[in-house]
């Protein structure tokens, strides 16, 4: 029996091309959203070794402009913004004052006082507080244009081949992490190389009412190339196997990116101040409290968040996302490994015995492997 | 949705097909398109005593796992070895190759009881759907 819910969820520009679709709806952060269309392994691998179309709309995008935007996003964020040049986008998070993780965000610079953050949707609100908050007294106005936006990804090998037939733009001068206002299918859009797949492809920032015209276009320039829209399941295990984490359970106000192996986004050294620098500081001379692994599972059962991992029988981590890999073949998780199993999991890997691990599921333990980050790699990087 | 005429069916939605005091079990299209992907099944063991209305296996999907119950008073007799090797065929063909399992039964009832026929289970379903 559904749990009733307190107010209709939400609809992007595309829920109702989802439905026609026949997907199988789901809510997720108050957003109505396709699961997926009809097997999510096929979803997955569509991404894998064609491409596959999605539907981000629920993103929460915020524009932050004015003289000061830079330097309000480096005392209000982890990463050094103001050392991101226009035209590129930055991986970085938000925390609070003690360290936790608030969200993961990307960062596009657009112009010198100019950027758009993209926040997860279920955050969203809480990044426009806290941003608003952190950039007072500063010439930066912060505004939450979520409505004003929305986002189609396509993502997989031919997804160049297939963009490049809707737009002029010179795809192979757009590198990863790049992003520019083009036209796509006469629609002007903000194009960027980024994507939470692992895959080379493009996140593609409209006005709404564009978002119809974008999704058929897309859909039919790709019918040859074996496009096909992809869901939030296939977006879940496609990251899973890519390695990235996900906010609500690799990353949490529990974690500081530091557990997360995730070190590199935290500017410790930037000029300005910013929140959470002191805590922050602290971890990263202490060391991450836990240590974020990758498991494979030696059985076919699929773990789950929250299962206990065990080392040598006894509960020694916690899985945070686990699911069947497509790609492996075999099931796979994130955990963090505390104590005996941290320890192991630090130790050479020809000395970490498979044969001490295991995860608890559902009252099994079955043996699992760690592996080194992450399960899955593409061939090429462009 | 699909849901045979000549089979019987459960609230958990396992479909039973009964010849011989032998019933041979699987789960429905309604229950395999909410699962999504499967991709392990665990069915009960060959000779092992079974209780109708008792979990007494599971299918796991990509995103989640549910109890198969069993339909009736029996022992298990055989498992459908393709779907080990293949758990795909439990979506693509759950009523055929899909099948899970085989009770030989304790009764000799031509249908034992509590189970649902076609029509009460469509109607079943449609409530759910709502």
């Amino acid at each position: 029996m559904p749990d009733p819910q307190p107010a209709a969820p939400r609809r992007t520009p595309l829920t109702q091309v989802h439905e026609a679709l026949g997907a199988t709806m789901t809510d997720f952060a108050g957003w109505q959203m396709p699961l997926r269309y009809r097997s999510e392994i096929a979803e997955h691998n569509a991404v894998r070794t064609a491409a596959g179309l999605f539907d981000l709309s629920h993103m929460g995008e915020l524009l932050v402009t004015g003289s000061d935007a830079a330097a309000a996003l480096d005392y209000a964020l982890v990463s050094e913004i103001s050392a991101t040049r226009p035209g590129r986008a930055k991986y970085t998070m938000i925390t609070d004052s003690d360290g936790g993780v608030l969200d993961d965000l990307i960062v596009y610079r657009l112009a010198d006082e100019e950027f758009l953050v993209v926040a997860n949707a279920a955050n969203a609100a809480t990044v426009v507080a806290e941003l608003t908050e952190r950039a007072a007294g500063r010439a930066a106005v912060v505004e939450d244009k979520t409505e004003d936006f929305a986002l189609i990804a396509i993502q997989g090998p031919r997804s160049a081949g297939i963009l490049t037939t809707l737009t002029e733009t010179d795809l192979p001068s757009l590198k990863y992490y790049a992003s520019y206002q083009a036209l796509v299918a006469g629609r002007n859009v903000l194009l960027a190389r980024t994507g939470y797949t692992g895959e080379d492809g493009f996140e593609i920032f409209a006005a709404p009412d564009d978002a119809p015209a974008l999704w058929a276009a897309l859909t039919e320039a790709g019918n040859d190339a074996g496009l096909i829209p992809a869901g939030l399941a296939a977006r879940d295990s496609l990251r899973l196997e890519a390695g990235m984490p996900l906010y609500g359970n690799e990353l949490s106000r529990e974690t500081t990116p530091f557990e997360a192996g995730l070190g590199r986004v935290v500017k410790l050294d930037k000029a300005s101040d910013f929140v959470g620098k002191q805590a922050l500081a602290a971890r990263a001379k202490q060391g991450p409290a836990r240590l974020l692994a990758g498991l494979v599972g030696q059985t076919r059962r699929v773990p789950r968040h929250g299962y206990a991992v065990l080392w040598e029988g006894k509960p020694s981590g916690t899985v945070t996302s686990g699911a069947h890999s497509p790609t492996l073949g075999k099931p796979i998780a994130l955990a963090y490994l505390d104590g005996e199993a941290a320890a192991g999991a630090a130790r050479p890997a020809q000395q970490a015995t498979d044969s001490q691990l295991a995860i608890d599921i559902r009252g099994s333990a079955e043996p699992a492997e760690l592996i080194k980050l992450p399960f899955y790699r593409r061939q090429d990087r462009t | 949705m699909s849901v045979p005429e000549e089979l019987y069916y459960t609230a958990e939605h396992e479909w039973v097909a009964i010849s011989d005091s032998t019933a041979r079990v699987g789960i429905t299209d309604y229950a395999q398109r909410a699962l999504g992907d499967v991709v392990y099944v665990s069915p009960p063991a060959p000779g092992s005593r079974v209780t109708a209305g008792d979990p007494c296996g599971e299918v796991e999907s990509t995103k989640s796992v549910s109890d198969l119950y069993c339909p009736a008073d029996g022992e298990v007799t055989e498992v459908n070895p393709e779907v080990d090797e293949d758990p795909g065929l439990v979506n693509s063909d759950p009523y055929g190759a899909g099948w899970l399992f085989k009770v030989k039964l304790d009764s000799d009832d031509p249908v034992p009881p509590g189970l649902l026929s076609a029509a009460e289970y469509s109607a079943l379903i449609q409530d759910e759907e709502q």
